[in-house]
């Protein structure tokens, strides 16, 4: 520690501090254009200007890079020379970039209104580059990605990108826009698609996020593919903020291997691909959303705060919600997706709540059932919701309106009036098929279990063991299963729950002593068994060249013993032998 | 005195005896050490020589051929009569064999297509069957009679040992033979009543170099319409390979020859039925998603029956099949 003198004030700090630092610390302040703690300081903009005596010599010098190293020194921030060259720094400044609110801002807080010098290269845009290096150096220090550089001299001095093109070294980070003090370097998106309201939930906003409100941790967590620091080693920003130091960038997506006896497989579901059913325009059309898209405008903390709205910003006039949307449809799934009609009229009226917009429903039948279910129905229906029964055939968009606003035609069959109809819209929610997760069948394998002709996973029994599965020890619920709502998803997960639990209160698990096994003597491992079980019981040995048996996952069904070529697989207690004998002994009684 | 041999080619193409031939040199050791007492395919010797010698006189005798005539079911009996051991020799003798392979007919349906029917048959000759006696003014002539069914030895008389193939490798037969000359010379035990000797208690799969992998036949390929890739399993390229259902001791002759094992040494220890057992391995390896699919990929194997039970018919469960007619010679 050394102690300095600034402004009269003794000030202990420690050695290879700068000089505005330890103002910073006694409560003084140093003007400064260019200076950040991000990076090296780079002295630039020279504000920062202040005297050191030694002595009876005086320097002038800057405080942003000047480091304290001796006891007793003495620094004057404000005296008459520093506020004149001060002064003189801003006139220039402010004569040349006039409309700049930073330059302007400094200047009035250094009792500068106008300049006194004409530049010859004024600039009177509001943001024009005023030539701090800020975007430079958090290139180069913080990023490390290096794109950013001056060229010219002199009044020719500009801020570039190598050959004044776009660089494919650049991450698009947007950490000189975000330190530029003048706005001067803007974030442009070059991919603007249409209708890409898809953006709002898909991919994180920032590097460091917490991917959904209601996250399990609700913690942070890091984009690997947007964060500077995996990108560059740059950065680390983030982690000298966190006070608590729970930052920790080495900390990798890992493959753990976890040994249990028993698994639940609650892998979900996903929704069809909205855009393989281009009648309806999802992706195409303005204003053409999937529920969840729509539940997410619905969020107040959503992109609209909760608002409905069309893409132009204005309030629908009024509201299509299609259902069935690939569900109860021999081209996609012949199955009911069972959520779909509740949560349609959930929406239905949430609109009428919060708009005055006319809402249709297009339903093929209304499925209300369950608790409260067909209560809800009732109500909508009250609240004048226009129930339209009849499958929609297409979205189109017109331009014909009378205010010249594009609007979406909805092209239906209404079954109950028995007429061909087309109606206007300002917005259309479609309600997409539940369907079982891309890699169900991957997962099925893993886990030795079947899947239904849906292929949804397939339960022991349809009524009496819709829990557990073919495979001893792996339980399923949820839309893993097939289609259902949350109490149902809650209702079948908690039995699953326990159980898994009363197993393991049991402590052990008894097994059928009927197994398969193979006679090493007579297996040459030809592998006609290898793919067969449909638990998974069967492995090939590399090194003995033959196949093997795992009695803990063989439950005797005997598809292995039937089809081994060789007769080297034998049921035990089963021999062929035994079975003749058998038969033999009966004959001849 | 030196252990009697004895040899005899009943119904099959000779290629049995040519194998033992094929011993080379080695013969000269047999020959040396046995007194060949029978072997009419090398020798001058009457079927009255061997009426003549006492019961149990030959010490063992290699019986190859499957019985198809009388004069087959004769000379098994009387060499067993006269025989201490008696070896069903090669395929034809074991299961029946190639010769099997005429018990998907009978003998009327054969008699009409080879005597008559053929293209070959010319017109003087036609329809003239053969018969058991022919009157001629010398004197009656006598031929043997042709079964209805071939049978193999074993359902014929009692058999002690099988030495597999077709036919028998002739280092098999050499360590058959040589085991033989061993046990008789040392006076060891022998051998369980019905051990196959000269073959091993695996499947083909085992001698087979070629690398297997988990089996998903989604066709069937014959020889002509693939160029089989030298280090895969051959089944698991498509191309119809018995070896999974054939016993070892061949060294997987064929297979390294790029061909698929036809499965002449028969079925492995433990299995009954060579061919019911190829297919139901094939059918849990065939990869279709529906019964339709299975068929489709099922008609690509050229000659089902043909193929499974290429050597084993007649020792089958089935043993044989009764067909109406046979087929005329257009093939249809």
């Amino acid at each position: 520690m050394i102690t300095v003198n600034i402004d009269g004030k003794d000030i202990q700090v420690a050695e290879e501090t700068t000089i505005v630092k330890a103002a910073e610390s006694a409560g003084i302040w140093i003007p400064t254009m260019c200076y950040s703690e991000l990076f090296e300081p780079y002295g630039i903009c020279r504000l920062c200007s202040v005297e050191i005596i030694r002595g009876k010599r005086t320097r002038i010098v800057t405080a942003c890079n000047y480091p304290l190293r001796e006891n007793g020194l003495k620094i004057r921030t404000n005296s008459p020379v520093i506020q004149e060259i001060r002064k003189v720094l801003i006139e220039l400044m402010l004569s040349r970039w006039p409309n700049v609110p930073v330059v302007k801002n400094m200047a009035a807080s250094l009792g500068v209104i106008e300049p006194k010098f004409v530049s010859l290269e004024r600039d009177e845009a509001e943001d024009a580059c005023i030539l701090c290096g800020m975007c430079v150096n958090i290139c180069r220090d913080v990023v490390k990605a290096n794109i950013l550089g001056f060229a010219n001299r002199g009044i020719k001095r500009e801020v570039v990108l190598p050959y004044e093109k776009m660089n494919s070294e650049c991450i698009v980070c947007g950490a000189c826009a975000y330190v530029c003090p003048t706005g001067h370097i803007k974030i442009k998106s070059l991919d603007y698609e249409r209708g890409a309201v898809a953006d709002w939930y898909l991919g994180p906003k920032t590097a460091i996020n917490i991917p959904t409100l209601q996250a399990v941790p609700r913690v942070p967590k890091i984009d690997e593919e947007s964060c500077i620091k995996t990108q560059t080693g740059g950065c680390g920003i983030c982690s000298t903020y966190c006070e608590p130091e729970a930052i920790n960038y080495e900390d990798k997506d890992e493959e753990v291997e976890i040994e249990v006896g028993q698994i639940l497989l609650a892998t979900g579901f996903q929704l069809i691909d909205l855009k393989q059913m281009p009648q309806y325009g999802y992706g195409r059309l303005d204003n053409v959303y999937s529920s969840l898209e729509f539940e997410h405008m619905l969020n107040s903390t959503g992109p609209t705060g909760g608002l409905v709205k069309c893409k132009d910003g204005s309030e629908p006039r009024a509201v299509g919600i299609i259902h069935c949307i690939g569900s109860r449809d021999e081209n996609y799934h012949k199955y009911c997706s069972r959520v779909c009609c509740m949560y349609a009229l959930k929406f239905a009226h949430l609109v009428k709540d919060r708009t005055k917009a006319e809402v249709y429903q297009f339903y093929i039948d209304m499925r209300a059932f369950g608790k409260g279910y067909e209560e809800f129905y009732k109500r909508l229906l009250d609240e004048g919701v226009n129930m339209i029964r009849g499958k929609v055939a297409e979205i189109a968009e017109v331009h014909s309106g009378s205010d010249g606003k594009p609007y979406l035609l909805v092209k239906c069959e209404d079954t109950l009036i028995g007429k061909f109809r087309e109606i206007a819209l300002d917005m259309v929610i479609l309600c997409p098929a539940i369907e079982p997760q891309f890699d169900a069948a991957d997962v099925k394998k893993i886990f030795s279990i079947s899947q239904s002709p849906d292929k949804f996973f397939l339960e022991r029994h349809p009524k009496l063991d819709p829990i557990s599965t073919m495979t001893d020890g792996v339980f399923i619920a949820g839309c893993a299963q097939g289609p259902k709502d949350i109490p149902d998803s809650v209702a079948q997960a908690s039995a699953a729950a326990a159980r898994m639990l009363s197993l393991i209160s049991l402590g052990e698990v008894a097994l059928d002593p009927v197994k398969a096994e193979v006679v090493d003597e007579y297996c040459s491992g030809c592998r006609i068994c290898n793919n067969l079980c449909p638990y998974g019981a069967i492995s090939f040995v590399d090194d003995k060249k033959i196949s093997n048996i795992n009695e803990m996952l063989c439950k005797g069904c005997g598809t292995c013993v039937a089809a081994c070529p060789a007769s080297a697989i034998t049921g035990k207690g089963f021999t062929d032998m035994q079975i003749l004998s058998e038969i033999e002994g009966l004959l001849s009684i | 005195m030196k252990p009697k041999l004895a040899l005899y080619w009943a119904s099959s193409c000779g290629g049995c005896e040519i194998a033992v031939v094929d011993i080379e040199e080695k013969i000269l050791d047999v020959a040396d050490f046995f007194d060949i007492v029978f072997w009419p395919c090398v020798m001058d010797f009457k079927y009255k020589d061997v009426e003549a010698m006492p019961d149990g006189d030959i010490t063992i005798c290699l019986f190859n051929g499957a019985i198809r005539t009388s004069e087959n079911e004769y000379l098994a009996k009387l060499l067993r009569a006269k025989s201490k051991v008696l070896v069903a020799f090669g395929s034809c003798a074991q299961e029946g064999c190639i010769p099997g392979l005429a018990n998907f007919y009978d003998k009327n349906s054969i008699f009409e297509f080879v005597y008559k029917n053929s293209p070959s048959v010319d017109e003087q000759s036609k329809g003239i069957y053969p018969v058991p006696i022919t009157h001629m003014p010398e004197g009656e002539i006598e031929i043997p009679e042709f079964w209805n069914t071939v049978k193999t030895l074993d359902q014929v008389v009692e058999v002690d040992y099988y030495i597999p193939g077709c036919p028998p490798q002739s280092f098999q037969i050499l360590n058959a033979v040589g085991a033989v000359i061993d046990i008789l010379k040392n006076g060891k035990p022998l051998p369980p009543k019905g051990t196959v000797l000269g073959a091993g208690d695996k499947t083909c799969c085992d001698e087979c170099p070629r690398e297997r992998k988990e089996k998903k036949i989604k066709r069937f390929y014959r020889p002509q319409e693939i160029i089989p890739d030298p280090n895969e399993c051959l089944l698991d390229q498509g191309i119809m390979c018995v070896g999974p259902a054939t016993r070892s001791g061949c060294d997987a002759l064929c297979v390294k020859a790029n061909i698929g094992c036809r499965g002449c040494y028969g079925a492995p220890p433990n299995v009954t039925d060579q061919g019911a057992k190829m297919v139901a391995a094939l059918s849990s390896v065939i990869d279709a998603q529906t019964p339709e699919e299975a068929r489709k990929i099922m008609e690509t194997l050229a000659d089902p029956l043909g193929t499974f039970y290429r050597f084993s018919m007649a020792s089958s469960i089935l043993k044989r099949v009764q067909p109406k007619t046979r087929p005329d010679s257009s093939g249809k």
